[in-house]
């Protein structure tokens, strides 16, 4: 506690960001520290796991310094320790795992674990301090495409995920077929404002009648045959006019089955989440589509909608108010069910 | 060996063909490029095998484990790993002689590292969008 104020500090090391929050009251952001490994990344066309989880390592206790220091606070202030649990990548959960449990243990503060997943989602709590639940949750990213029901802070539904590539991931691939470079989703953004989004009608899938769930594999693989059969042909590929063709059969699935579920579950706001929420087409149609349905749209800053620590430590702020705690042996899984 | 895929209905009947011929141990290398329909096939291998969870894409966690069917699952794809070697850091060698199939996605890229005699299904675009050709062998 500092100035009656309660502190959770909130550890995220799933995939590449090693990062460390301070947030008060489980809402108000102290200090959000994301060690951003872009940088490292890109000479290689992707997240290199391994390199991931030895930057953690270097990283994580810079991080957690700093993280403390610009919250001016001191670790003997801290109330609560929230970390990634899964899933994502193990060799680098288990970094930030070991040294959640570490503070833990070493300052006897209680410890919560956390659904990644529901940390995209609780990244909307700090962006937005009005929103409470229920509401329906959108999270697009690299490794996810779900639409969750949200009832309440610590009871939601998982209704729909993608049954083979995440959006951001054909987003990577198509990028790469492309020539973009990485990361591929905030390329295709940019490319596609120069293209003609209805020069390719690709196959948008929306699978059967009722069903929340996602397939974009299908459409990764008719883009690459379309650019393929191009190449062969010896005719020339306009990538705007693909990404821009591509981003829109990608964004208009996601809208609409987004909101149908708020239609479905009678929820009348929509929070979106995950790294793609950063995608301008994704959050200009969705915000389009609530106007039309009544619905309010709520969407986190960019910082927010990458990983980072600060959403991690609000998930697990509700989850210690509802009486959920840890102990000593919270473990780190690659896979984890919702 | 080649074998003609017309289309996906034949790449599951090819799948569930290979599921029940796999033994506890069983490494099988899928090598494609982009969307020629590795996980397509690693599904349909999965569902031969009685899996009953839903096989998602695994390029984001490298490694998915399904431990709902007739042998356990692990199944990988390398497309982001750069070297062979930081496999061994996520417990490729636990997977690997696990008790359980292996199905390995992107193998070529880590060929150095996979046991001679693992299956191996090379696939290639055909003649159609929809037509592919496994060139199926073992690993040297």
């Amino acid at each position: 506690m500092k100035n009656g104020e309660f502190l959770t500090l909130g550890i995220e090391s799933s995939c590449d960001e090693t990062s460390v929050a301070i947030v008060a009251q489980g809402r108000r952001v102290l200090s959000n520290i994301i060690s951003s490994q872009i940088e490292i990344h890109t000479a290689y066309g992707g997240v290199v796991p391994e390199i991931a989880s030895r930057h953690h390592l270097n990283n994580i206790n810079t991080v957690i310094d700093q993280a403390l220091a610009e919250a001016e606070v001191k670790l003997d202030d801290i109330d609560l320790i929230g970390v990634t649990k899964g899933p994502g990548l193990i060799g680098a959960l288990l970094v930030g795992m070991a040294a959640a449990k570490s503070l833990s243990f070493a300052k006897d503060i209680p410890i919560v674990g956390v659904h990644h997943l529901k940390g995209h989602i609780a990244a909307n709590y700090i962006a937005a301090p009005e929103l409470e639940p229920p509401f329906t949750a959108v999270v697009v990213s690299g490794g996810n495409t779900d639409i969750i029901d949200v009832k309440d802070y610590n009871d939601m539904d998982l209704l729909g995920v993608t049954r083979d590539d995440a959006a951001g991931e054909a987003m990577d691939k198509v990028a790469r077929v492309l020539d973009l470079g990485y990361p591929g989703g905030p390329k295709i953004d940019v490319l596609a404002k120069q293209g003609n989004p209805h020069a390719v009608e690709f196959k948008r899938v929306f699978l059967e009648k009722g069903s929340y769930d996602f397939s974009f594999s299908g459409l990764k693989t008719g883009v690459l045959n379309y650019v393929n059969g191009l190449r062969q042909q010896g005719k020339e590929i306009n990538s705007a006019d693909i990404a821009a063709s591509f981003q829109l059969a990608v964004v208009e699935v996601i809208v609409a089955k987004a909101v149908g579920a708020a239609r479905e579950y009678g929820r009348r706001k929509l929070a979106l989440a995950g790294g793609v929420a950063a995608n301008s087409l994704l959050r200009k149609m969705m915000e389009e589509a609530c106007i039309d349905a009544g619905i309010e749209f709520y969407r986190p800053e960019p910082v927010l909608c990458t990983d980072n620590a600060a959403m991690i430590a609000c998930a697990a702020y509700y989850r210690y108010k509802d009486g959920y705690v840890d102990d000593l042996s919270l473990d780190a899984y690659p896979v984890l069910d919702f | 060996m080649l074998i003609k895929i017309n289309n996906e209905d034949d790449t599951r009947r090819y799948g569930h063909f290979l599921a029940a011929e796999l033994n506890a141990g069983d490494i099988v290398c899928l090598v494609g490029d982009l969307g020629t329909g590795k996980t397509t096939l690693a599904k349909s291998i999965a569902e031969g095998l009685g899996v009953q969870e839903m096989i998602v894409s695994p390029t984001f966690n490298i490694v998915k484990e399904y431990h709902s069917g007739r042998l356990p699952l692990y199944h990988f794809d390398v497309y982001r790993i750069s070297d062979p070697e930081e496999l061994f850091e996520i417990g490729a060698d636990d997977y690997f002689f696990g008790g359980g199939v292996c199905i390995i996605e992107w193998a070529d890229i880590i060929a150095d590292i996979i046991p001679a005699g693992s299956r191996l299904i090379e696939i290639s675009r055909g003649d159609s969008p929809e037509e592919r050709i496994y060139d199926i062998g073992f690993t040297e």
